[in-house]
């Protein structure tokens, strides 16, 4: 990125050095200042209560110990229960693994069909299917526990696999079709002619040019459904709450002194499966996004 | 022989605009039928029709004797270029040649051995393990033949597989494809709006406008008989000279008034010209006007002209005059003596006219 500042002083090397350290120290106080939360986060869970309690904010732990994790993973309490984070942190893995992948499989062929097969009335589904994505979660919220209850899946990880796919969808086609649109009609033609038909030319020739496509949806879907609060709280009861919920619950129904470093391990464990699919496809995810044209 | 393409009464709408209208088409094995007309005619219309990727709104399509008009496209026998090549862009060159034989389940040792025998055929040989993206145009548009090619089909699609290369690699590829068509014997369909290529390439030539056929007919017949003014303006380069005219029936023939700007009109002799009406328009190719003295014959007029331009071009001179109000082009020897400004004794060949009724612009003779 930093090739993109135009340098007006390039005949004089002192004022490009200038320029350089300028923009080196203003990019530095940014980082700091973004990283400045998960400092005293990192280092406050690292902490004894004691020494939280004596200490600074921001002062680095005097004796490091990793009791705040194993009690936010799994001794605190929710409630009335006392099992740490590790219960809900699989709900969530469980819920949101299926989800994506669902929401993404369908996504995909949403986007091949509306995108390359342009049948009657494909725009309207997709105007509609936009649509859905502009529908704020609270609108749903009613009608779709209504549905639920209706479906016999209240209150279960399968009915909240179901609402975060729903909600989904429009997303992931979104993405898929705007990337799929950009690829040429002739490649299907050519493909028919060939002799292949719908879910060959699906399989052979869109799904191996997606993969920049197919992580953004996940990345995006992935980072949507762990973090997901409301549907969650709304749909979820005692045992398939996902962690975000229960994150909730152990920060405020702390009894007594507040375990700030418990709250601060068990935040960063719930927050630690959206850093690392960051940090293992975020390269792909901003080419991705700017994937426009695929060349013949 | 029964023809292996027969199109009967095709018509084709997107919603309310007719794209074509009543097309009839018939060729037989072994032809090398173009299409040709200004852009935007319907010719890659035309094409996706005959191979099934456009339902047609009225009409029949025969391949191979068999109806074809709602089989799909895999099952009609046929192979398509298209335009822009669709190659595959995540196989490689011989991933792309050999998906249709994948498809359709033949088994690997035959892939094998047509890849091979085609890959020789069109020289891809050692492209054969890249990408498209890693290739040249040309060399693309070999391999998009060689997708074609390696299907044996009754009958090969070509959708301007030419325009996208420059204009060397162009004649190149040109006088390939018509070696191909001659080694294969193989029936082609073949789309283009350059009308050099139609005229080197076909035995059959289509001439469209507007989603309407003008002309069907051999390259000689299009060229030396084009049935109306369009396809008279259209092939040929430079251009069939239209000069407006009048006609009197006298004694021994019909005379053709030519008017000049200031001059005494000029007035021809047509000995073996049709009844015509006293309004025509009279067509003369450029090389059918030629220096007094090198063009003799029963039907070579000649005639006094100003020459307003001298355009040399290499083997041939051009030289421009002014008749009936319009800019009339003679296809010279190089070494003329011709000289702008002067006048020079030019030679009709009458044998060589066409007459068009100057409203309709149909063919008069
Ligand atoms: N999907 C479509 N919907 C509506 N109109 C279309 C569609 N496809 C083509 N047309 C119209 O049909 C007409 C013929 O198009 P076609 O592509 O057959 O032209 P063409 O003769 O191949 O032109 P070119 O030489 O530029 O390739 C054009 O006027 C075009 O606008
Ligand atoms: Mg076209």
């Amino acid at each position: 990125m930093t090739d993109l500042v135009i340098n007006p002083t390039q005949s004089r090397p002192w004022g490009k050095i200038l320029l350089r350290a300028l923009l080196f120290a203003l990019l530095g106080l940014f980082a700091l200042f973004y990283l400045m939360p998960l400092f005293v986060m990192v280092t406050t869970s690292l902490k004894s209560l004691e020494e939280i309690r004596t200490g600074s904010l921001i002062a680095f732990p005097r004796e490091i110990t990793f009791e705040a994790w194993r009690t936010a993973w799994s001794g605190a309490c929710t409630g009335i229960q006392c099992e740490g984070l590790r219960p809900y942190f699989w709900n969530s893995v469980v819920l949101a693994i299926p989800a994506v992948l669902i929401s993404t499989v369908v996504g995909a062929l949403n986007g091949y069909v509306i995108a390359q097969w342009r049948f009657r009335g494909a725009n309207l589904i997709f105007s509609l299917l936009l649509f859905g994505c502009f529908i704020p979660f609270q609108v749903v919220l009613l009608p779709m526990a209504r549905m639920l209850g209706l479906m016999g899946l209240a209150g279960t990880i399968p009915g909240l696999i179901f609402v975060h796919v729903i909600y989904g969808i429009g997303f992931t086609t979104l993405f898929f079709r705007n990337y799929y649109v950009t690829i040429p009609q002739e490649l299907v033609k050519a493909a028919k002619v060939d002799g292949a038909g719908f879910f060959r030319i699906f399989w052979s020739i869109f799904l191996p040019l997606s993969l920049p496509i197919i992580v953004v949806t996940v990345i995006w879907q992935f980072t949507q459904i762990w973090n997901d609060f409301l549907f969650g709280v709304s749909f979820s009861q005692a045992g398939t709450q996902p962690v975000t919920v229960a994150l909730n619950n152990i920060v405020n129904s702390t009894t007594g002194v507040k375990e700030y470093n418990v709250d601060m391990a068990a935040a960063i464990i719930a927050a630690l499966p959206t850093l690392l699919v960051y940090v293992v496809a975020g390269k792909y995810f901003i080419r991705g996004l700017t994937a426009g044209s695929v060349k013949g | 022989m029964a023809p292996i393409l027969d199109i009967k009464n095709l018509y084709k709408n997107y919603g309310p605009v007719e794209i074509l209208k009543d097309i009839n088409v018939a060729i037989e094995p072994g032809d090398f039928l173009v299409l040709v007309g200004p852009s935007g005619c319907g010719k890659s219309t035309l094409l996706n029709c005959i191979a099934g990727l456009e339902p047609i709104t009225d009409g029949t399509i025969h391949i191979g004797g068999r109806d074809m008009t709602h089989v799909s496209p895999k099952d009609r026998d046929i192979a398509m270029v298209f335009q822009s090549y669709a190659l595959y862009p995540t196989m490689s060159v011989a991933k792309n040649i050999t998906f249709g034989m994948k498809v359709r389940g033949v088994d690997a040792a035959t892939q094998e051995r047509k890849l091979q025998e085609v890959a020789g055929q069109l020289q891809i040989e050692q492209l054969l393990h890249r990408r498209p993206g890693q290739l040249s145009g040309g060399q693309r548009q070999r391999v998009a033949m060689g997708r074609a090619l390696v299907r044996d089909p009754k009958l090969f699609l070509f959708d301007e597989p030419l325009s996208n290369l420059d204009a060397k690699l162009r004649v190149e590829m040109r006088t390939e494809i018509k070696k191909l068509h001659q080694n294969l014997g193989a029936t082609m369909v073949y789309v283009t709006h350059d009308q050099i290529e139609a005229m080197t390439l076909a035995t059959k030539i289509v001439v469209l406008k507007g989603g309407i056929v003008q002309q069907i007919g051999s390259p000689a017949e299009i060229y030396n008989r084009p049935a109306n003014l369009f396809v008279a303006d259209f092939m040929g380069s430079p251009a069939m000279n239209l000069i407006p005219a009048r006609a009197k029936p006298n004694g021994t023939g019909t005379q053709i008034e030519i008017s000049r700007d200031g001059e005494a009109p000029l007035v021809l002799t047509d000995t073996q010209a049709p009844d015509l009406p006293e309004d025509v328009i009279l067509g003369l190719r450029p090389e059918d006007i030629a220096e007094a003295g090198f063009r003799a014959g029963e039907s070579v007029q000649k005639a006094e002209c100003l020459i307003e331009m001298v355009e040399p071009a290499g083997a041939d001179t051009f030289v421009v005059s002014h008749l009936g109000g319009k800019q009339v082009t003679a296809r010279l020897h190089a070494e003329t003596s011709a000289q702008s400004g002067k006048t020079l004794p030019l030679a009709f060949d009458l044998s060589k006219v066409s007459y068009f009724a100057p409203e309709s612009g149909d063919r008069l003779n």
